[in-house]
């Protein structure tokens, strides 16, 4: 048993200490938000928050993440207010598939805590997620147009 | 988006009878009104439009979303002739099911060869048409007054001489009771309001917040989960397995063979499945295709290149006479490679099976496919089955295949009763594709003495998707497929005039599964071409853009977007220092694309300025989601140009992972800029995967540019090239 605090809420979860705390949050908390793209922190699709750290979650153990605090897609809106990478995502008409989204929004939301007003070539190190739509001129627009509102 | 028909008493017959059997289709059921309704009782107005009481507006979409934006496009040119307020408009997909059950009312269904709007937009706009007419005639006659006199605009229907006005929401329930006209006259393009213009996509919201439901997220009660390994080497089958550890590991219900060359763990969850499938040890017969690999597979491939018999597929003048006669020769030899789609969503399907029933939850490209494999392999008749489709993370051609579906319902057979959700893992997706098809391809070109093209002669060896995919479309050893962008007429013609002309195809069919791969064979078959375009202006010391000139005096479309892409890159006019240009142009998919690229090269690593896609799609339903696509087709063509390889050992393939086979990030994301300009022509143009194919050659016309170097071969890894 692993206890979980996901977007603010406690889940005692009946895993192995090292299943991948992605499939924890998918299967048995319930929260498919989080996608599931290569199993190897290749593609970014499994991109959550711990303690504030973005972290692809298809390789980190859910074990490690116990008591820490755990932010996924459905809990980066606050007071049902979306964050203002989700908006600028809405406003720039950013997904096209949108499977990979949920882990660049991840992505993004910690550049733009740490970096508020990234350049481009912050976005080109710090954003790796893979898009196979090729969503990535729509992604830049869109960071720069959330770091604009800050 | 799950539709789920109520129908009244008379239409509900029509609907339980008339497949199994057939034998209701068409009855009489006397007059009357005959109403269908949607789930939550609201009628249909025609098949294509449910209007609720508040004046909210259904559009059914038959085909599928998977990011190309084709929902909202086809919304758009629904809402157009419905002339309805668009900001009270959603959508859902009606089943392939019912629409069996409903004589195939909304078409077909496929999403694949970027046919979703160029399809279907008539009968979509006819649809929203005679909706518009149904709703204004309701109107009318309430009033008593002829619908002649009465308009509608935003949803709201007005009569002229009293000012009367009425929603659409009203009279919905009285216009589901008249006849669906025929033979409507649609708007001129021209006059478009909501269809043509660079709207938002309608399927944003639940995408960043998580809460779009795809196939992988698919949740029904008492469902289990299943993971599979088929046999690595394509054609082998399972000798025998050893199950007896996986069947004792956490949360594993049962172990299964599926078909004759896999086998599926079934488990409460998918980590536990996959966790005990990694501990069956399985023994394969690998049929003789162990001895396969990349090295056999291009000598199989090098021997077509002079072989005798080859398919023609164009073939004007006479090119054995222009290559003797010929004054100077040119000649080069290239080759493609095989690639993944490696759609960001692994394969996946839900399936339920019961002696009564089978229903499979899925994101598939083709739901009538889906819907057919589904029939087949549950052996139950097809009103017993249906297909629900969800939102596909990533289709790229490779959902248009039903082999996961197939896995699906044969292990869901197994366990009846109980909801399997079959969900592959990214190797298990990377090794069991239906590859971009392996060909290799002889360029010869001809010159009379005043360097005067006269001849060119393309044989392409390699691999037929179709004889894959659909064998029993090859008519007299041809693919017609092969020759997009190559044919004498057509959507996909050539777009050059040479006197001499000869494009054919020796057929070599290695044991790995070919498929439709976005861009399909433009991809190869427009690097050969452009690229061999510029060999041979280059030989004679001319312009690529002049030399292309002069060819295309007969194709004036195909000319007009070259222009377009040429001016743009400002071609003809001196680059900043250390840029340099490259061009290509096709015809694919009825749309016509040119493509120009502005790169620099710092030693092994080449930097993309600037990537511009010109297209001619003849009508531009979004340009916005036109202009999306563009870029998006670039970054899907360049991480093959790239990185795209698939190679055989053994007989399976190599690569497993994104760690092996890479796909482009944003730091590589070149500027691409897009110009839409459409001609008005008919049948209309594909927007999904036309620009695909302009990326490439136009990268590799701008590297020889820079350095001299002619690639023929790809990716551009194998050359230590990187995208910098």
């Amino acid at each position: 048993m692993v206890r979980l605090n996901i977007n603010g809420k406690d889940h005692d979860v009946d895993v192995d200490p090292n299943t991948p705390l992605l499939w924890a949050i998918r299967e048995n908390v319930g929260l498919t938000g989080t996608k599931y793209g290569c199993g190897i922190a290749q593609c970014g699709a499994c991109t959550v928050h711990i303690d504030g750290v973005a972290t692809r979650s298809c390789s980190f153990p859910a074990s490690a993440a116990a008591d820490k605090k755990i932010v996924t897609i459905e809990g980066l809106a606050q007071n049902g207010v979306l964050h203002k990478v989700q908006q600028a995502w809405i406003d720039n008409d950013v997904p096209q598939c949108g499977y990979c989204q949920s882990g660049m929004i991840m992505a993004v939301a910690e550049l733009l805590k740490l970096k508020p007003k990234p350049t481009d070539a912050d976005i080109d190190r710090e954003i790796t997620n893979i898009c196979r739509c090729g969503t990535f001129q729509q992604v830049r627009a869109a960071i720069h147009a959330a770091a604009a509102k800050a | 988006m799950n539709f789920v028909p109520k129908m009244d008493r008379r239409s509900f017959f029509i609907g339980t009878a008339a497949v199994g059997g057939g034998m209701a289709l068409g009855l009489d059921f006397g007059a009357g009104p005959q109403v269908v309704r949607a789930a939550d009782g609201s009628p249909e107005v025609g098949v294509w439009v449910v209007i609720q009481p508040d004046n909210s507006t259904v559009i059914r979409i038959a085909r599928s979303e998977m990011g190309q934006g084709s929902l909202t496009g086809l919304a758009q040119l629904v809402a157009e002739e419905l002339e309805c307020d668009w900001s009270k408009v959603t959508t859902e997909y009606p089943t392939p099911g019912e629409s069996v059950r409903r004589k195939r009312a909304w078409g077909a269904f496929s999403s694949t060869g970027s046919r979703s709007i160029r399809e279907s937009e008539k009968y979509v706009r006819g649809g929203g048409a005679a909706a518009r007419i149904m709703l204004i005639q309701a109107a009318a006659n309430e009033w008593k007054v002829p619908a002649s006199e009465c308009s509608a605009t935003n949803s709201l229907i007005t009569h002229k001489g009293t000012g009367r006005t009425s929603t659409y929401g009203q009279v919905a329930e009285a216009a589901a009771k008249l006849e669906v006209p025929k033979d409507i006259k649609l708007k001129d393009p021209k006059d478009w309001k909501i269809a043509g213009k660079p709207l938002l996509r309608l399927d944003t919201a639940d995408k960043v917040v998580g809460k779009m439901e795809y196939g992988i997220d698919v949740k029904l009660p008492g469902m289990l989960l299943a993971t599979i390994k088929a046999c690595p080497v394509f054609g082998g089958k399972v000798k025998s397995y050893d199950a007896a550890k996986a069947e004792k590991m956490p949360g594993v219900k049962k172990v299964v063979q599926v078909a004759d060359n896999a086998v599926a763990v079934v488990a409460d969850t998918f980590w536990h499945a996959k966790m005990a499938l990694e501990a069956v040890t399985i023994d394969w017969d690998t049929a003789g295709n162990e001895k396969h690999n990349s090295a056999t597979i291009a000598e199989f491939l090098k021997a077509g290149l002079d072989a005798d018999k080859a398919i023609v597929g164009n073939e004007n003048g006479d090119i054995k006479a222009a290559i003797a006669g010929a004054a100077r020769k040119v000649e080069a030899v290239y080759n493609y490679p095989y690639q993944n789609h490696a759609c960001m969503e692994p394969m996946n399907a839900t399936a339920l099976y019961t002696d009564e029933k089978c229903e499979v939850w899925c994101g598939t490209q083709d739901g009538e496919g889906a819907f057919g494999a589904v029939v087949q392999t549950s052996g139950l008749a097809a009103d017993k089955c249906d297909v629900h489709k969800v939102m596909l993370g990533g289709g790229f051609g490779r959902r248009g295949r039903a082999d996961y579906i197939i896995h699906a319902v044969q292990i869901a057979k197994q366990m009846p009763g109980t909801p399997i959700k079959l969900l592959w893992t990214r190797e298990e997706d990377m090794q069991h594709g239906f590859y971009h098809p392996i060909t290799q391809c002889k360029m010869t070109g001809t010159f009379d003495k005043d360097n005067n093209l006269t001849g060119l002669h393309m044989r392409i060896s390699g691999q037929s998707i179709l004889a894959t995919v659909f064998p029993s479309a090859i008519k007299d050893g041809k693919d017609p497929v092969t020759f997009q962008g190559l044919n004498p007429s057509g959507e996909t013609a050539f777009g050059y005039s040479v006197p001499n002309l000869l494009i054919d195809h020796a057929m070599r069919n290695p044991h790995v599964p070919a498929g439709f791969w976005r861009g399909v064979n433009v991809n190869h078959n427009a690097i050969y071409v452009e690229c061999f375009m510029d060999e041979l202006a280059h030989s004679i010391g001319v312009d690529a853009l002049e030399f292309r000139r002069k060819l295309m005096g007969k194709n004036p479309k195909n000319l007009a977007v070259l222009n377009a892409a040429a001016e743009r890159i400002g071609w003809g006019k001196p680059a900043e220092k250390g840029r340099f240009r490259g061009l290509s142009q096709m015809m694919a998919f009825g749309s016509y694309v040119a493509g120009a690229a502005e790169i620099s090269v710092d030693g092994d690593k080449i930097k993309i300025h600037k990537l511009i896609g010109a297209t001619d799609p003849g009508f531009a339903v979004n340009p916005a989601q036109i202009e999306r696509q563009v870029a998006g087709s670039f970054v899907y063509g360049l991480s093959a140009l790239f990185y795209g390889e698939c190679t055989v050992k053994d007989g399976y393939i190599e690569q497993t992972n994104f760690d092996t086979y890479n796909s482009l990030r944003i730091a590589e994301m070149p500027v691409v800029e897009s110009i839409c300009m459409p001609s008005g022509h008919t049948p209309w143009g594909g927007v999904g995967e036309p620009t695909i194919l302009v990326a490439a050659p136009a990268v590799l016309n701008a590297y020889f540019n820079a350095t001299g170097k002619r690639i023929r071969s790809f990716p551009l890894k194998n050359h230590n090239l990187q995208i910098a």
